[in-house]
C-alpha cells in the first residue's frame, strides 16, 4: 500500500536561499494578517454579541468578582509602591533645582496620567488575563466549547461577553485605586520621610494635576481592558491541544496583551496630549 | 423566491411528521489546513436507526460526528436535519436545532466550574423551559436512568470516576428529550463491566424513548451489541485518490461476513502489516 517517496533534491545557491528567505517572510506575514483577521471577526462577534442579549447575573457575577474584587489588593500594592518609588527616583534632581515642593506635580501627573492605568492594566493582564486565556483553553482541549455549542449555548455569549464586560467595567476602578495609592505612597514618602513641606506638596499638586489628567488615564484604561479581555479569550479558545497549548496559551495572552498596552498606550497618548493642546494651548509647567 | 420556499419548507418540517431520512450528508469534504479528513461521505440516517461508526484512530470518526451537529463545518457538501442544510444556518438557527440533538463527547466534556446537578440542568436553564422546581425534578429522574443517586448532585466533576462522569454526560444529553444522541466513543477509557453498562444505557435509552442514535466507537462489541446498521471509515492517507473513504456499510452481521481484508482486520484487531507501514512512513519522513 505505501509506496516509497522520492524527493527532488532541494535547490541550493544564493538565488535559492533569498527565495527561502522571501518564502518564509511571506508565510509570517500571512500568519498575521490570519491573525488580525480572526481577532477582528472574534471582536466583531462579541460585540454583536453583547449589544444582543446581555449575559445573566449569575454569570457576570463570578466574572466581575475574578476581576475587579480579587484584584484590587495587587493593584493598590503596586500603586503604592510606584508612589513611593517616583519620589525617591526625582527627589534628587528636583533638590538640586530647589524645586522640592514640586515633586508633588510629578509623581502625581505621572501617576493618573501613565503609571496608574499602564500598571492596573498589566496587573490585569497577569492576574487575570493568562488565567482566562488557560481556563478557557482547558475548556477547548477537553471539548467543553464543543459541549456548549452543542447544547444550544453560544460560548462567545456565554464565556467571553461577561469576561469582557468585566474587564471594561472593572478597569478603571482598579486604575483610579492604583491612582489613589500611588498619590498615597508618594506623599508618604516625600512628606513623611523626605521632610517636603506637606502644604505645598499638595498646593503643587492641585495646580498641575487637572481633571483632564484623571479623565486621560481612565479614559486609556477602558482600551487596556478590552485588548486584554479580547487577546486573552481569543488565545484560550484557539488553544492547541495538550497541557503545553495551554501554557502557551496562557503566556502568549500575556505578552499580547502587555505589547498591546504599550501599543494603545502611545497611541492614546498622542491622541489626548493634541487634545489637550488644542483645549487648552498654553500647557502645564513645573518650573 | 429562494427564501420563501426555503421558509415554506422549514414550517411543512416543523409542522408535519418528516418522512425522509432524520439526518442525511451528501458529498461531504472536510479539511483541517492542507490535511484532508474527510472526503465525499455520503450517508442517510433514518429515524429510529443506532448507526455505529467504526474505524482506527485517526480516520475521521469524530469530525464525521461533529459535522452532523455542526461543530465542524464542512468544506464542501451539505449536512441535512430533517431536510433542512444545516451548513447555510445562522448562529441562532443552529443554536435552536440543536436543543433536538443529544452529544455525548468522548471524555463527557462536563463543566468543571459547576455541579453535577448545574451540569445536567444546564440545558434546560439554557432554553429556559422550566420552573427550578421542574428542573430539579427532570434532573433526578434522568440521574436515576443512568443509575446516579441523588447524592452526586452536589459533587464536582473532578470528584466522580469515569463511569460516572460518562453516566452524568449522558443524563445531561438525554435532559432536553433529543430527536437524535450522537455519542463518541462512549465505552473508551472504561473497565469491561461498565463498558457492558454504558452499552445497556444505549440499547435502554432507544427502547424507552424513540430515539436515533449515532454511535462512534472502535469497541467492536459496543457496535455489535447496540447498531442495527455498522459504516466503516478508513484513513484517507492510506487510500488513493479514487478509493472510497466508506469502506463497509451493512448490518453487524454483514461486517462478519465481509470478505475486504482492511475490514476484516480491523474487526479481529490484527496488526498485520501496519507496524511496517507505520516504520516505512517513520523513516521516510526523515
Amino acid at each position: 500500500m505505501s509506496g516509497s517517496i522520492t524527493q527532488a533534491p532541494a535547490p541550493r545557491g544564493l538565488a535559492a536561499a533569498l527565495a527561502n528567505r522571501i518564502a518564509d517572510f511571506g508565510e509570517l506575514l500571512i500568519s498575521w494578517a490570519v491573525v488580525v483577521g480572526d481577532i477582528s471577526l472574534f471582536t466583531l462577534r462579541t460585540m454583536r454579541w453583547m449589544f444582543t442579549r446581555l449575559p445573566r447575573r449569575e454569570t457576570l457575577m463570578p466574572n466581575f468578582y475574578q476581576i475587579g474584587v480579587l484584584s484590587l489588593p495587587v493593584v493598590a500594592l503596586t500603586g503604592t509602591f510606584i508612589g513611593m518609588v517616583l519620589a525617591v527616583q526625582s527627589y534628587q534632581q528636583f533638590r538640586n533645582l530647589r524645586l522640592e515642593t514640586r515633586l508633588g506635580a510629578v509623581i502625581n501627573m505621572s501617576l493618573v496620567r501613565e503609571l496608574g492605568p499602564v500598571l492596573a492594566a498589566t496587573m490585569l493582564a497577569g492576574r487575570v488575563g493568562s488565567a482566562m486565556a488557560a481556563e478557557l483553553g482547558t475548556m477547548r482541549v477537553t471539548e467543553q466549547i464543543d459541549a456548549l455549542s452543542a447544547m444550544g449555548a453560544n460560548p462567545i455569549h456565554y464565556l467571553v461577553v461577561p469576561r469582557f464586560l468585566g474587564c471594561l467595567a472593572l478597569i478603571p476602578g482598579l486604575t483610579i485605586m492604583a491612582d489613589f495609592m500611588g498619590v498615597v505612597g508618594g506623599a508618604f514618602y516625600s512628606i513623611v520621610v523626605l521632610n517636603i513641606d506637606s502644604h505645598h506638596y499638595w498646593v503643587n499638586s492641585q495646580r498641575f494635576v487637572g481633571s483632564f489628567d484623571l479623565f486621560s488615564g481612565v479614559f486609556k484604561s477602558l482600551a487596556f481592558g478590552a485588548a486584554i479581555a479580547l487577546v486573552s479569550c481569543h488565545r484560550g479558545f484557539n488553544c492547541d491541544p495538550g497541557a503545553e497549548g495551554v501554557g502557551r496559551a496562557a503566556t502568549e495572552a500575556f505578552v499580547a496583551s502587555f505589547v498591546l498596552i504599550l501599543v494603545i498606550d502611545l497611541q492614546l497618548g498622542i491622541l489626548l496630549d493634541a487634545l489637550y493642546y488644542t483645549l487648552w494651548p498654553e500647557g502645564p509647567s513645573f518650573v | 423566491m429562494f427564501s420563501l420556499s426555503s421558509r415554506k419548507r422549514k414550517a411543512a418540517a416543523e409542522t408535519s411528521p418528516w418522512q425522509g431520512p432524520l439526518v442525511a450528508l451528501r458529498d461531504i469534504h472536510v479539511r483541517f489546513g492542507r490535511q484532508p479528513v474527510l472526503r465525499e461521505i455520503n450517508l442517510e440516517v433514518p429515524r429510529g436507526q443506532t448507526l455505529a461508526i467504526i474505524g482506527e484512530s485517526g480516520c475521521g470518526k469524530t469530525v464525521l460526528l461533529k459535522t452532523m451537529i455542526g461543530l465542524v463545518r464542512p468544506n464542501r457538501g451539505q449536512v441535512l436535519y430533517k431536510g433542512q442544510n444545516l451548513t447555510r444556518m445562522s448562529e441562532a438557527e443552529l443554536a435552536a436545532l440543536r436543543t433536538r440533538f443529544g452529544f455525548v463527547f468522548q471524555q463527557a466534556a462536563l463543566f468543571d466550574s459547576m455541579t453535577v446537578a448545574q451540569n445536567v440542568s444546564f440545558p434546560l436553564r439554557q432554553h429556559g423551559y422550566k420552573t427550578p422546581e421542574e428542573i430539579q425534578q427532570i434532573v433526578l429522574a434522568r440521574l436515576a436512568e443512568v443509575g446516579l443517586p441523588e447524592t452526586v448532585l452536589h459533587r464536582k466533576p473532578a470528584e466522580l470516576s469515569g463511569g460516572m462522569r460518562k453516566r452524568v454526560g449522558l443524563a445531561r444529553a438525554l435532559v432536553m428529550n433529543p430527536e437524535i444522541i450522537l455519542y463518541d466513543e462512549p465505552t473508551t477509557g472504561l473497565d469491561p463491566i461498565m463498558s457492558d453498562v454504558i452499552n445497556e444505557l444505549i440499547l435502554r435509552t432507544r427502547q424507552r424513548n424513540p430515539v436515533t442514535s449515532v454511535v462512534v466507537t472502535h469497541d467492536m462489541h459496543t457496535a455489535r451489541k447496540v447498531a442495527d446498521r455498522v459504516i466503516m471509515l478508513y484513513p484517507l492517507s492510506r487510500l488513493r485518490p479514487d478509493e472510497p473513504q466508506m469502506i463497509f456499510d451493512g448490518t453487524p452481521q454483514q461486517l462478519d461476513a465481509c470478505t475486504d481484508s482492511r475490514v476484516r482486520q480491523f474487526i479481529r484487531g490484527e496488526a498485520g502489516e501496519l507496524l511496517m507501514e507505520l516504520r516505512e512512513q517513520a523513516s521516510g519522513a526523515f
